[in-house]
């Protein structure tokens, strides 16, 4: 176990390859109780989200779910988050475990009284079920017909009798579904996945293979690949950025930093020889180191190590050749489009 | 947790084996199932001088680096030369295939500041009980 935002959590249940994989071809179930949940609702609600979030928050519908980016007024990122709409007026906040407290802050310094939030962190418990098998796995446990929820979508029912809100979200590359479920009655929901699961080879998923998962899809991890240092634009998550839509915190530096070209970029590598790329490695040319890894591993599926880290931007084009720096050993690796992994 | 009797141990948990003033070197049961899964080993090459108490190779499971420290003085005579093609080797089968490499000691005395087998056994467990 070790402790991980405040929490302690299981590295890794019965291996972290062996969780990879069972991921990868069957299913996995992962307890991200820790992640935080913060409602933001009433009149105010809309123009809150709009004036603190990068996206276009007006165009989530009721039921859909938006990847998005709270930014300081420097265009460094606070957090990245998930927002569902579950009502007219009611946006629910999926936010980082670390960041609970600094963006709770953060939006009611901003909310001048127009929106009611609350952080309800601690009432709900997060339970996803990952992986090919999810949907037929959890299909068994729920009424619902599972197939009409589409990706990044949520709808409000039963798991195993246990109220849930049932999200078709994840961070692994796969198929799936992550259930926001009252804290005190997770276990149950855990238990029922769990049964109803385990003989058809779902395994529960430690933190381990959470990593070596939602890096070889090419998810950011905050603290890591994305932080109060970076910005959106650095991070490639230019596509998220909706600078017609209003005024929102963070505009000014981002339009700026999009006029005069950003200094770093993120890309993803490949390693060629033998070693696993890890955070803080340096990344080098031929003469001098012009970055540094964020996030790496062994990837489980490539059999070879994958990284991501900052590089200048004249050094992003795919296929461009930089070295690892391996503990004094310069491993060979090239820049690749991520994500590394793609679901067949 | 698997700890063969006719081996010796160091503190950083290698093993050793010694046939004739050959010592085969290897990683413990224990410190393969801490480490987890191994995707990554590399080892010296074939006459390498190697000094007890000094690192001599890596391991590397997804989670973790670790370095390996020789427990004995010596030559390295022969390497398990298809350890890094297959790291899981070691997590499978540490004191057999899993082996790493084999030392040509220059000074057998080393050899008495190793643990047994029964010493071993009580150190993984006030290492454990911290």
């Amino acid at each position: 176990m070790i402790e991980f935002g405040g929490w302690e959590m299981p590295v890794q249940f019965s291996g972290i390859l062996a969780e990879h994989q069972a991921v990868r071809s069957k299913a996995g179930l992962f307890d991200l109780s820790h992640m935080g949940e913060i409602e933001v609702s009433g009149p105010g609600a809309l123009e809150v989200c709009q004036e603190l979030l990068i996206t276009d928050v007006a165009r989530v519908q009721v039921g859909q779910a938006q990847y998005s980016v709270l930014c300081y007024p420097d265009g460094g990122i606070i957090d990245d988050i998930i927002v569902y709409r579950l009502a007219e007026e009611h946006y629910f906040l999926c936010v980082n475990a670390a960041n609970i407290e600094k963006d709770f802050s953060w939006l009611t310094d901003h909310n001048r009284g127009r929106a009611t939030m609350i952080d309800r962190s601690d009432e709900y418990a997060l339970i996803a079920v990952q992986g090919p098998l999810a949907g037929t796995l959890l299909q068994r446990l729920t009424t619902l017909d599972l197939t009409k929820i589409r990706r990044y979508w949520s709808v409000q029912g039963e798991v195993a009798g246990v109220p849930v809100l049932i999200a078709r979200t994840g961070y692994t590359g796969e198929d799936g579904f992550e259930l926001f479920v009252a804290a005190q009655r997770g276990g149950e929901v855990w238990s029922a996945c769990l049964d109803v699961g385990s003989t058809e080879g779902l395994l529960p998923i430690g933190l381990g293979a959470r990593d070596t998962l939602r890096l070889e899809a090419g998810y950011l991890l905050y603290g890591n690949d994305i932080d109060a240092q970076t910005t959106p634009l650095e991070a490639g998550l230019q596509r998220l950025i909706k600078f017609d839509k209003s005024i929102f915190v963070g505009r000014e530096a981002l339009l700026q930093q999009q006029a005069t070209g950003i200094a770093k970029q993120l890309v993803g590598l490949i390693m060629d020889a033998p070693g696993v790329p890890r955070h803080g490695y340096g990344l080098w040319t031929k003469e001098q180191v012009v970055g540094a890894v964020t996030s790496g591993t062994q990837s489980p599926t490539l059999g070879v190590g994958i990284a991501m880290g900052y590089v200048p931007p004249a050094y992003v084009a795919v296929g461009t050749p930089l070295t690892v720096d391996i503990r004094g050993r310069r491993v060979p690796a090239h820049v690749v489009a991520r994500p590394f992994y793609r679901r067949g | 947790m698997e700890i063969p009797k006719e081996l010796r141990y160091s503190r950083e948990h290698e093993w050793v084996a010694v046939d004739d003033g050959i010592a085969t070197i290897g990683i413990t049961d224990f410190a393969q199932e801490q480490l987890g899964d191994i995707v990554y080993v590399e080892l010296p090459e074939v006459g390498t001088a190697v000094t007890k108490d000094d690192k001599f190779g890596v391991v590397e499971s997804v989670k973790a680096v670790s370095d390996v420290y020789s427990p004995v003085t010596g030559t390295v005579v022969t390497v398990n030369t298809g350890l890094p093609n297959s790291p899981e080797t070691v997590n499978e089968e540490p004191y057999g295939d899993g082996w790493m490499i084999r030392v040509e000691m220059s000074d057998a005395e080393e050899l008495n500041d190793l643990m047994t087998a029964a010493e071993y056994e009580k150190f993984i467990e006030e290492a454990e009980e911290e």
